[in-house]
């Protein structure tokens, strides 16, 4: 008997035999590429709410016998993560839910999602605290600006064991406050650096008043980032000076703010992590984004013309369910034309912040490759 | 060989030094032990955890700094050692081009079921093959230390005769030394710059981690899941040639998939005879004069690929 024809069979003997059928059965249910859904409660339509390009962004649930069971089973590709949530109707009024029945969630600035795992994916290890993992820490303090005349937090992340005498390499993190919050960085730098994945290294997570402005290509950001944040924590940080050990990262706009800020100021930063950039680009006509995108297409079309050789290597990821990945697919032979070391990888996942955590260990040690192979403590 | 040779795991989570110690030193004697702790490189002298540890006076040889030092007093020896340092990683590159290949034959041949008659004696050239391989690269990799020792003459120049005797005073008056783990090829070519197991003569030895690796015949880099790059073992070069017929394989659980028994198979085949010793935490073998004798959780690679206690 297939679990549908369970659920139904359940919702056709009565609300207990549902009470049974949950208690023995864990969902959402993934079983091989199919996944089922369970939704009880009152309800006139349930639906279920995704952010996979490609699919309806709304599947509707199946009532059971006039029950209070919804059920919907789709299609899930093996190692994928899918966040979503379920949009309950009544009375002509909805509201969108985490599935009570999901213990798994996903935090976002926004909040939490309800978060599926598909045949295969599991969480990396050194996505979680390791206790044999040295911990490193993090400082709060601000930098002066005077490109945009005040002053910005910043996180400075300083590895374990750091010593004032050694000269650490740089990464330079958008939306940085979102990528320990949501991404666990601080773990996973920590981790990595235990695992000897990558070297110790300083961190400093940067955060726009302004993201939606700044890092759509702003020129004041760039100039921010070169001028005023880099040359600051030169100044009281034991960091190295030069390009191939400076490296820029972030996401979705902190993406195109890092390749912005990389391309307008060439040969500073030698490396480059950009994750699901929102690369959109115009052939011909105009685009359908909106005009927050206007000056990131200006750019990218911009930039699309002489990218040339600003730095030594990029790594580029992208979830296969965003729209963006045909924009970031494109970008990848154009980088590689310029004789830069290109790395891509897809992966099945979202627009979101789990989907860049999980890629942060390929990306991080292959822009910083680690001591992994001659050092035994 | 010396008869008085302990390796041991890490040493950061359960320390066991102190008893090895104890069983080659006896308590009541009051010498110091001469540490090498060049492993850890810029932090050499954090050794603060290691003597609260044993209990005894140490004698840190701070091999690091000394070198640190030389590199200061003579620039031509550092810009030599530099060149000598891209000379091996482009030779170690060179190996894993030709290694890759090889390895994948083997792994494939072991992996294979069918006609057995067929099949061994593929396995037994295959691995005849890497271990030609392997004996190669130690080779030329040494010819590429004689040929720099023949020209630079490091052992003559005054800034390394000046901090060897240094080290050799220090070290006459040891009881023992210890050799701990750290980056193996900066430990490995600093104590060799002073012969530093020459000079401390046959008195007796422990080790762990890199410090264990350095004393063995042969150093075999190793790591089953790196995050990047192929996860075949590699040969680096001679050890210190110490603790003969026996590979050392520090964090053994976290770095080898040793619950694979055909790579695990593959791996024991082909730095036989050599024993492939776990080192993990807990972990000690002492060298008995005839054998290796390991405490009891003490696991080496059987040749059928299963992970096995030492002999005790």
């Amino acid at each position: 008997m297939t679990l549908l024809s369970e659920i139904e069979d359940a919702a056709a003997h009565g609300p207990v035999a549902l009470d049974e059928l949950i208690e023995r059965t864990t969902f959402p249910h993934v079983s091989g590429r199919s996944v089922t859904f369970l939704f009880r409660g009152p309800a006139q339509e349930v639906t279920l709410h995704h952010w996979i390009h490609g699919l309806p962004g709304s599947l509707p649930f199946r009532r059971l016998h006039k029950s209070d069971a919804w059920v919907l089973q789709i299609d899930l590709p093996p190692g994928s993560r899918m966040e979503y949530k379920l949009g309950v109707a009544m009375y002509g009024r909805g509201s969108l839910i985490r599935d009570p029945l999901n213990t798994h969630a996903a935090r976002d600035p926004f909040g939490a999602n309800s978060v599926v795992y598909g045949d295969g994916y599991c969480p990396p290890d050194w996505t979680v605290e390791d206790p044999e993992a040295r911990r490193g820490t993090i400082e709060d303090r601000h930098v002066d600006s005077p490109v945009f005349g005040d002053w910005r937090p910043i996180k400075v992340y300083r590895p374990a064991r750091f010593r004032e005498t050694r000269r650490y390499p740089l990464l330079v993190v958008h939306d940085g406050f979102d990528y320990l919050g949501f991404a666990s960085m601080q773990t996973v730098l920590d981790n990595l650096i235990h695992r000897l994945e990558i070297p110790p290294l300083i961190a400093l997570f940067t955060q726009s008043p302004d993201r939606m402005h700044e890092y759509a290509a702003d020129e004041r950001h760039a100039d921010f980032i070169v001028q005023d944040l880099v040359p600051q924590m030169e100044r009281i940080l034991p960091l190295v000076r030069q390009p191939s050990a400076r490296a820029i990262m972030g996401a979705s706009f902190g993406a195109v703010a890092s390749l912005s800020t990389a391309w307008r100021h060439p040969g500073f930063f030698g490396r480059l992590l950009l994750q699901s950039g929102s690369f959109v680009f115009t052939e011909i006509g105009d685009h359908d984004r909106g005009p927050v995108f206007d000056p990131v297409v200006k750019f990218t079309n911009e930039f699309r013309k002489a990218p040339g050789r600003f730095a030594e290597s990029v790594f580029v990821t992208c979830g296969v369910y965003e729209s963006l990945i045909y924009y970031n697919r494109s970008l990848v032979p154009l980088l590689q034309d310029t004789g830069m070391q290109v790395k891509f990888r897809e992966a099945n996942d979202g627009h979101n912040w789990e989907n860049w955590r999980d890629r942060l260990r390929e990306g991080l040690s292959w822009l910083f490759p680690g001591p992994l192979w001659l050092v035994y403590e | 060989m010396l008869s008085s040779v302990i390796l041991l795991g890490p040493q950061r989570h359960v320390p066991i030094v102190k008893p090895a110690l104890e069983t080659l030193v006896p308590p009541k004697d009051t010498r110091p032990v001469a540490a090498v702790t060049a492993g850890w490189e810029e932090r050499e002298l954090e050794d603060q955890e290691l003597r609260d540890h044993v209990r005894r006076p140490v004698t840190n040889l701070e091999v690091w700094g000394r070198v640190e030092r030389i590199f200061d007093q003579d620039p031509q020896l550092l810009t030599a050692m530099r060149q000598r340092h891209d000379t091996l990683r482009s030779v170690q590159e060179l190996y894993r081009l030709r290694l890759d290949g090889l390895m994948e034959a083997a792994n494939e041949l072991f992996r294979r079921a069918g006609d057995e008659r067929l099949l061994a004696p593929e396995r037994e050239d295959a691995m005849a093959m890497l271990q030609q391989l392997d004996h190669q690269h130690a080779q030329r990799i040494a010819s590429i230390h004689a040929e720099f020792d023949a020209r630079w003459r490091p052992q003559d120049r005054t800034a390394v005769v000046r901090e060897r005797k240094a080290i050799q005073t220090l070290l006459a008056d040891a009881s023992c030394l210890l050799v701990a783990g750290g980056h193996i090829a900066v430990l490995l070519h600093r104590m060799r710059l002073f012969d530093l197991l020459g000079l401390h003569g046959d008195r007796p030895v422990i080790a762990w981690s890199a410090g264990a690796m350095a004393l063995c015949e042969r150093i075999v880099l190793f790591h089953d899941a790196p995050p990047q790059g192929s996860s075949f073992a590699e040969v680096m070069e001679a050890g210190l040639g110490l603790a003969r017929g026996v590979v050392a394989l520090p964090h053994a659980r976290r770095r080898l998939s040793s619950h694979e028994p055909r790579s695990m198979q593959v791996f024991a085949a082909r730095f036989a005879p050599a024993l492939c010793v776990l080192l993990d935490d807990g972990s000690r073998i002492d060298w008995r004069g005839r054998r290796w004798v390991g405490t009891a959780g003490t696991r080496c690679l059987s040749t059928t690929g299963h992970v096995e206690e030492v002999v005790r």
